[in-house]
């Protein structure tokens, strides 16, 4: 094979290999870290939260090697544990599951999650490739018809499981489901009346230019080059390009990043939305008959569920891998990379929200989330869709 | 008379519930910080840092037995602590002692003295019951062995952790 096609941008041989390499990148360097530190950050944060220390013991095993003592690095050690743990344990299968749907529900659970990252624009371009495997033009659909059939897994879970406290899990998962898809949905529609696009790249453009969707504060010319290239000229292209009518944005947009933002943790299952769950009532719930590696998926599909929702929230309301004044890739692999960590530290601090959450706010009970679904959100969701009709033609004429 | 339970009538920053939502935010995260930098301590890191400096003096731990200021023990195999202990922890094997010992005048004394610490509810009884005082409880908590016999205090053991008690009652003085 020619070598030169291989490091040629725009051949079939470059798409390929770039993709994999995205793909393989996005996944393992990724987001399977990154489970793994939020499962450590969910035990450190509630701790913290409760007056406690949390796990601060397992750490680097000196002794080993010969020291006198093991070094416990704040108990980061736990992120490699827990793992090994799970994958050591004996797989345990009740007699009186259905052996199919049971082993591939918690596949089932995992899958979607990891599917959705694929349209996700996680950095601006490294040497020339744009950091997004899929760059399609429908993202954001893709994003709700992949991430709803996480449920499936749950729902199939609870049923394979013969049993009754999963049983009811999944009967919540799928009440909890038709509840928030709507808010859901509905909720970013005017996030495309403005940017005028259904592609979570060129979303993620019109933010570079215009500013953050939650907060659209620096007017075009503002961000990148001007500041890279010429730092005094920052303020007068600040000023030049400032007005309030565009401020009027952050009203509406305000209203739809709250409104995707609890629908989202109903969509992910996390608390105050984790009735499937519930162990307090159900046990475990819809995972109360898994053991070992059918219970570390789910558990893995839980927080990929997460990250991937904080991924289009970031991508959708927080400017996607875009700081105001960093540049993107074009200016250099070093930037880059800036735009990639950018993006994955802002999907770290809302992962800290979500584990803030779950442990400030007490469960909502399956009537009143369906309330809050059906009778809030939902009038919400669509009265801002007019709100946000009304403000562009009002900034427009 | 029936109850009346009263509702409490909510104000509407209450039924709008997110005030409350905030507020509850608000708090961990305080929470978070102050504990986070060291700011708030509750918990002792147990292996690491331990009660013992913090021990009172009538603190109840493990039971042993005590010897008095010649050496001699004080225990004379009454078995007043065997029958009064609620859990049955304590098992006495008595033995005479010979008549051409010193301490012959003692005529009784353990051969065999044994606690099971699995039994042993720390209830302090055995501590008050004893005529002798020479069983006390000591600040010994924590308690571990491999096995269920690792966990039978026998008289060597006890005497061990219990040591030398002096300046209370010695009964089988020499009258003065």
């Amino acid at each position: 094979m020619d070598l030169n096609a291989f490091l040629t941008p725009g051949t079939e041989v470059f798409m390929i290999w770039t993709s994999v390499a995205k793909t393989l990148g996005l996944v393992f360097l990724a987001i399977l870290p990154l489970v793994s530190l939020s499962v450590f950050a969910e035990r450190k944060v509630s701790a913290f939260i409760q007056d406690r220390v949390g796990p601060n013991r397992v750490g680097a095993p000196t002794t080993l090697l010969g020291f006198d003592k093991d070094l416990r690095l704040a108990g980061l050690g736990q992120m490699i544990a827990d793992p090994i743990k799970l994958v050591l344990k004996e797989n345990f299968i009740p007699k009186s599951v259905n052996k199919f749907y049971y082993f591939i529900a918690p596949k089932l659970a995992m899958i979607p999650p990891i599917l959705v990252l694929a349209v996700l624009p996680f950095g601006s371009t490294l040497f020339g490739v744009p950091m997004i495997i899929a760059d399609v033009n429908i993202g954001v659909l893709w994003v709700f018809a992949v991430s709803s059939l996480g449920v499936y897994g749950i729902v199939l879970a609870g049923w394979a499981s013969n049993s009754k406290y999963p049983f009811l899990g999944g009967i919540r998962s799928s009440s909890q489901m038709i509840s928030y898809e709507l808010a859901l949905g509905l909720s970013v529609v005017p996030v495309f009346m403005i940017c005028g696009t259904l592609s979570l790249r060129e979303i993620v453009e019109w933010q570079v230019q215009n500013g953050w969707l939650i907060m659209p504060w620096w007017p075009k010319g503002f961000s990148l080059e001007h500041a890279f290239h010429d730092p005094a000229s920052i303020f007068q292209s600040f000023a030049a390009g400032f007005s309030w009518q565009r401020l009027l944005i952050a009203v509406p947009m305000l209203i739809s990043f709250f409104i995707f933002l609890v629908a989202m943790f109903a969509e992910t299952n996390r608390a105050p939305f984790d009735l499937p769950e519930a162990e307090q009532e159900l046990v475990g719930g819809y995972h109360t008959e898994y053991s070992a590696m059918g219970f570390a998926l789910f558990f893995l599909g839980e927080y990929a569920a997460m990250i991937a929702g904080s991924g289009v929230i970031v991508t959708l309301f927080l400017g996607g891998w875009s700081l105001p004044m960093i540049p993107d890739g074009s200016h250099g692999w070093f930037w880059g990379l800036v735009n990639i960590g950018t993006f994955f530290a802002k999907i770290c601090a809302l992962l800290f929200v979500f584990i803030w959450v779950r442990w400030t706010v007490p469960r909502f009970r399956y009537d009143q989330l369906m309330r809050l679904g059906w009778i809030w959100f939902f009038e919400i969701a669509l009265a801002n869709i007019f709100l946000t009709a009304l403000i562009l033609v009002y900034i427009k004429s | 008379m029936a109850l009346v339970v009263s509702r409490p009538k909510l104000s509407l920053a209450e039924k709008f519930y997110l005030p409350a939502l905030f507020g509850g935010m608000l708090l961990t995260i305080k929470h978070f910080f102050l504990t986070m930098t060291g700011r708030r301590k509750v918990t002792m890191q147990y292996p690491d840092e331990k009660w013992d400096a913090h021990l009172p003096e009538w603190y109840r731990g493990a039971p042993t037995l005590v010897k008095d200021e010649w050496g001699r023990e004080r225990c004379v195999s009454c078995q007043l602590c065997e029958f009064i202990c609620p859990p049955r922890a304590i098992t006495i094997t008595p033995e005479e002692i010979p008549t051409d010992d010193p301490w012959a005048k003692v005529e009784k004394r353990p051969r065999e003295f044994e606690i099971d610490m699995i039994r042993c509810i720390y209830c302090g009884l055995c501590e008050e019951v004893c005529p002798e005082q020479a069983i006390f409880l000591r600040k010994d908590y924590s308690i571990t062995g491999y096995s269920r016999k690792d966990m039978v205090h026998n008289k060597q053991k006890l005497y061990e952790l219990g040591g030398l008690k002096t300046g209370v009652v010695n009964k089988w003085n020499e009258k003065k």
